[in-house]
């Protein structure tokens, strides 16, 4: 065997004074060999990307290697000057990020991001690094790269940008390859797109990959190997195949047990009853229509095509698709943030479409929303209380009243009494989206619409979330719309699912037909991109045998 | 091709708003209590109905109110501002003499507190918590909290008439000069006082929001990957950081650069500067409406050309916008 690439030895990172904790990362070793992927698994918090940032040397500031020896090549890392660290970094190592939207200078062409790469380290003439950057963006299989190179990251999707990533990590041919989150934000089948890349290049060019990642799928997709960590400490190490066939530790067979498994809940439907509609949808249709410039004609988007459902008491409808697929939209059009612009929407028979604002309110009570980012969707200068209960206040109630039962709704969704009077600072993410989903009852809703309600969440706690969600649709016998780009998910919460592409419903029916039998090719495409989902691989045995 | 069509339809939209201006100027003017006429029979003592009658019906006054504004919409549109019997003179020849010594004094006063002002926020952000960041922070905040005329006081005193070095009046030396470049170093020795003291207040304001800006823009992902490339500090800063940084200060720019026009009439009554700043005040004195209308054009015009200029440097620096024509 050959040696290791990278060998890291009993790494503490120290945090700043005043964290949580004294050490980001404590105790922690693992090393890599070259052609090899090593998957570094954990939730978030648990040291895994600050382990790679300090392998880089780009830890963030206030934080620094307190102890510990990282061996590139036999170079010591962290005994390297600023300007040895430089010297590494893009020519030795390369890393590409999670965001790809973020993660491109928005003002440079992408051509001129990639030389630049070769211009921090001196090599090549002007020229050549240009004919190279052609040649990389060529071999990361970018769409038409004369003209690639060219473009701004703006004007390229967030799988594309992430293949101009990748060309710039590998553009000299680094040894190490750190990918931290690479897919996290990509939908299903670009997530498959760009780890097949990586993959390939990977054996094309023999580097040594250091793969960061939360989710289980991945790793049995492309890992060799696996270490797992948990509050800045390895709890597991092994090949890919024993860790995910055979965990250990506790922690490691939760976070294995937390994935949703791809199959509809074992219960099926208690008894057999008249269904009890609650929402009708028909025909729904919005359209954007960008406005075309000088030379340059109207772009017509259909965000939401004719789109048809009904929903009853009960029931779960999950929807699925891309980004872009108007799942979303379809959630603003139905509780009318946005003003859908044909189509008839009926709650409880009743007709909701073309009301004035003011009876809109009215209807709206029936139908709540549950966002995406538990960060972003809170007021943080507003107290918990009076987030919950704001909707009623609005609606009338007496400001006691409405509070008192805002406590009522939170210890309801699994928080403490307590809650009422702090801001949602001093939340958890997971803690945060119970708050919204505390919010979204407070109305006394027949519908609550969660848009990506999870999506944000680690496994484990996205499995507690999700199953406090089943929890009040049967106690409080709501109809329950879930948005979703995560089959997976869909498939564990849902009765029935619809699969959108571009604003239309291709294909609808309950989730073991749709799942077990798709009929529409998109369905198959998106199934066939879930991470993980080969029956044969590693996971599908753990599942078979946990069944 | 789209830059000309971006430039021609702004401009024809700037015009639109530049005579909306006007008109709603005129009649915010004829608001007001008391009339030229009223002013100027004053001055002579002679308060008589009938002369007072007389001088109206040679300004045209006499006229109703929406007759005076057609009159003098067609006057503008043919370049015909009036004629001011307070200076004797057509109120266009009038502006046209002051414009330039505006235009070299906010223009200079623009590039100044633009380029001092980026210069000094990067400064100080790239040593964000030091003693110079802090160094910088403070002493911009006193030029932002220290009123403008107070400074333009305190300057001509000190470098005027304590140390000498600098004039501290008017736009040139009286005589004449040898030459055209002896005449220009001439107007910059006269320019650095009123030029630097107008945009003094503005480079403040620059400072603070590159500073702000630069720290925020460096904790962006692509910062992080320009690092990952091992890109120096230096070219980090300037290329990827700094770039990005200044664009909302370019959105600013081209707001301030309006109210700098506003700025220049306090500076320019200070620094006996022969712009159209000062131009308006003895017109506000006077009462004498068709200055104080041309005058008021003429700004409303420079404020509508800054802005378009902004739009289009802005369409320069960020590939991303394509200004709404």
């Amino acid at each position: 065997m050959s040696d290791p690439v990278l060998t890291v030895t009993e790494l503490a990172i120290e945090l700043p004074a005043g964290a949580d904790r004294l050490f980001a990362v404590e105790g922690v070793s693992f090393e890599i060999r070259a052609g090899e992927t090593l998957a570094i698994v954990g939730e978030s918090g648990s040291g895994k990307s600050m382990s790679a940032n300090a392998v880089m040397g780009l830890l963030p500031p206030g934080t620094r290697v307190a102890q510990g020896i990282a061996k590139l090549d036999g170079v010591d890392l962290f005994h390297l000057d600023d300007a040895g660290m430089r010297a590494i970094r893009g020519r030795r190592i390369g890393m590409i990020f999670q965001e790809p939207m973020t993660a491109l200078d928005p003002l440079m062409r992408v051509g001129e991001q990639i030389a630049e790469v070769f211009e921090a380290h001196d090599v090549l003439t002007p020229v050549e690094r240009k004919a190279r950057a052609l040649a990389l963006l060529t071999e990361v299989g970018l769409p038409e790269p004369e003209r690639a190179i060219h473009a701004y990251p703006f004007q390229l999707s967030g799988g594309q940008r992430q293949r101009v990533m990748i060309a710039m990590a590998l553009a000299l041919d680094p040894v190490l390859l750190i990918a931290d989150e690479p897919t996290t934000a990509l939908d299903v089948t670009t997530q498959a797109q760009i780890l097949k890349l990586i993959k390939e290049l990977q054996v094309k060019h023999g580097t040594a990959v250091m793969f960061i990642t939360h989710d289980f799928g991945v790793v049995a997709d492309i890992a060799d190997r696996v270490v797992v960590m948990r509050q800045g400490k390895v709890v597991e190490t092994g090949t890919a195949a024993a860790v995910l066939g055979d965990p250990q530790h506790d922690y490691t067979k939760a976070l294995i047990a937390a994935i949703p498994t791809g199959h509809p809940a074992a219960a099926p439907p208690s008894e057999p009853r008249a269904r009890d509609v609650v929402l009708e949808v028909e025909g729904l249709t919005k359209t954007y229509v960008t406005s075309g410039g000088f030379m340059r004609p109207a772009r017509v988007v259909h965000a939401v095509k004719s789109v048809s459902f009904d929903l009853a008491r009960g029931e779960t409808l999950g929807v699925v698709g891309e980004s872009g697929s108007g799942k979303s939209s379809l959630g603003r059009c139905l509780v009318r943030l946005i003003d859908p612009e044909a189509g008839s929407i009926k709650i409880e028979g009743a007709e909701t479409m073309g009301q004035s604002v003011g009876q809109m309110r009215i209807w709206r009570r029936r139908m709540q929303m549950v966002f995406q980012d538990p960060y972003g969707s809170l007021n943080p200068r507003t107290r918990v209380g009076r987030i919950v209960a704001e909707g009623p206040i609005a609606a009338g109630v007496p400001v006691k009243e409405a509070l008192a039962k805002a406590a009522e709704l939170l210890s309801m969704v699994g928080l403490d009494a307590s809650a009422v009077d702090r801001f949602p600072h001093e939340f958890s993410g997971g803690q945060r989206q119970r708050i919204g989903i505390a919010r979204a009852l407070a109305l006394d809703p027949r519908i609550i619409i969660a848009d990506e309600a999870v999506s944000a969440l680690d496994v484990s706690i996205q499995a507690q979330v999700l199953r406090l969600l089943a929890d009040l649709k049967a106690r409080l016998d709501l109809a329950l719309i879930f948005i979703t780009h995560d089959l997976r998910v869909a498939a564990t919460i849902c009765d029935k699912v619809a699969v959108m592409q571009r604003g239309e419903i291709v294909e609808m029916g309950p989730v073991a037909e749709v799942f077990g039998d798709p009929k529409h090719e998109y369905t198959r495409k998106l199934i066939a991109a879930i991470p993980g989902r080969s029956e044969s691989g590693p996971l599908g045995r753990v599942r078979a045998a946990g069944a | 091709m789209q830059t000309l069509w971006f430039l021609s339809s702004r401009l024809a939209k700037g015009i639109l708003v530049v005579l909306a201006i006007v008109v709603l100027d005129f009649f915010l003017i004829h608001l007001a209590p008391g009339d030229p006429a009223a002013v100027m029979a004053g001055e002579s003592g002679a308060t008589d109905e009938i002369f007072l009658q007389q001088l109206r019906v040679k300004f045209g006054l006499d006229k109703p109110l929406l007759t005076q504004l057609g009159l003098y919409l067609w006057g503008v549109v043919r370049l015909d501002l009036g004629y001011s019997y307070r200076q004797q003179m057509p109120v266009f020849d009038l502006v046209m003499d002051r414009l330039p010594a505006t235009l070299i004094l906010t223009g200079a006063a623009f590039v100044f507190s633009l380029v001092i002002g980026v210069a000094m926020g990067a400064w100080a952000a790239a040593n964000k918590g030091r003693p110079l960041d802090r160094l910088i922070t403070t002493v911009s905040l006193i030029f932002y909290a220290t009123p403008l005329f107070w400074m333009a006081l305190m300057s001509v005193l000190v470098f005027s008439v304590w140390l000498d070095w600098l004039p501290g009046f008017g736009f040139e030396e009286v005589g004449g000069h040898e030459n055209f470049l002896e005449r220009v170093l001439d107007v910059s020795r006269h320019l650095v006082l009123p030029a630097v003291t107008l945009g003094l207040f503005f480079t403040a304001v620059y400072v603070r929001m590159t500073r702000s800006s630069m720290i925020e823009t460096a904790r962006m992902d692509f910062v992080k990957t320009a690092r990952a490339k091992g890109l120096t500090e230096r070219v980090i800063l300037r290329r990827h950081v700094l770039r990005n940084a200044v664009l909302p200060v370019v959105t600013l720019a081209g707001l301030q650069a309006g109210q700098m026009v506003g700025g220049a009439v306090m500076t320019e009554t200070v620094f006996a500067w022969p712009g159209i700043g000062r131009l308006m005040y003895e017109a506000l004195l006077q009462r004498d409406y068709n200055l104080l209308l041309g005058v008021f054009l003429v700004s409303a015009a420079m404020v509508v050309v800054f802005n378009i200029l902004t739009d289009w440097v802005y369409r320069l620096v960020d590939p991303r916008i394509e200004v709404a024509v």
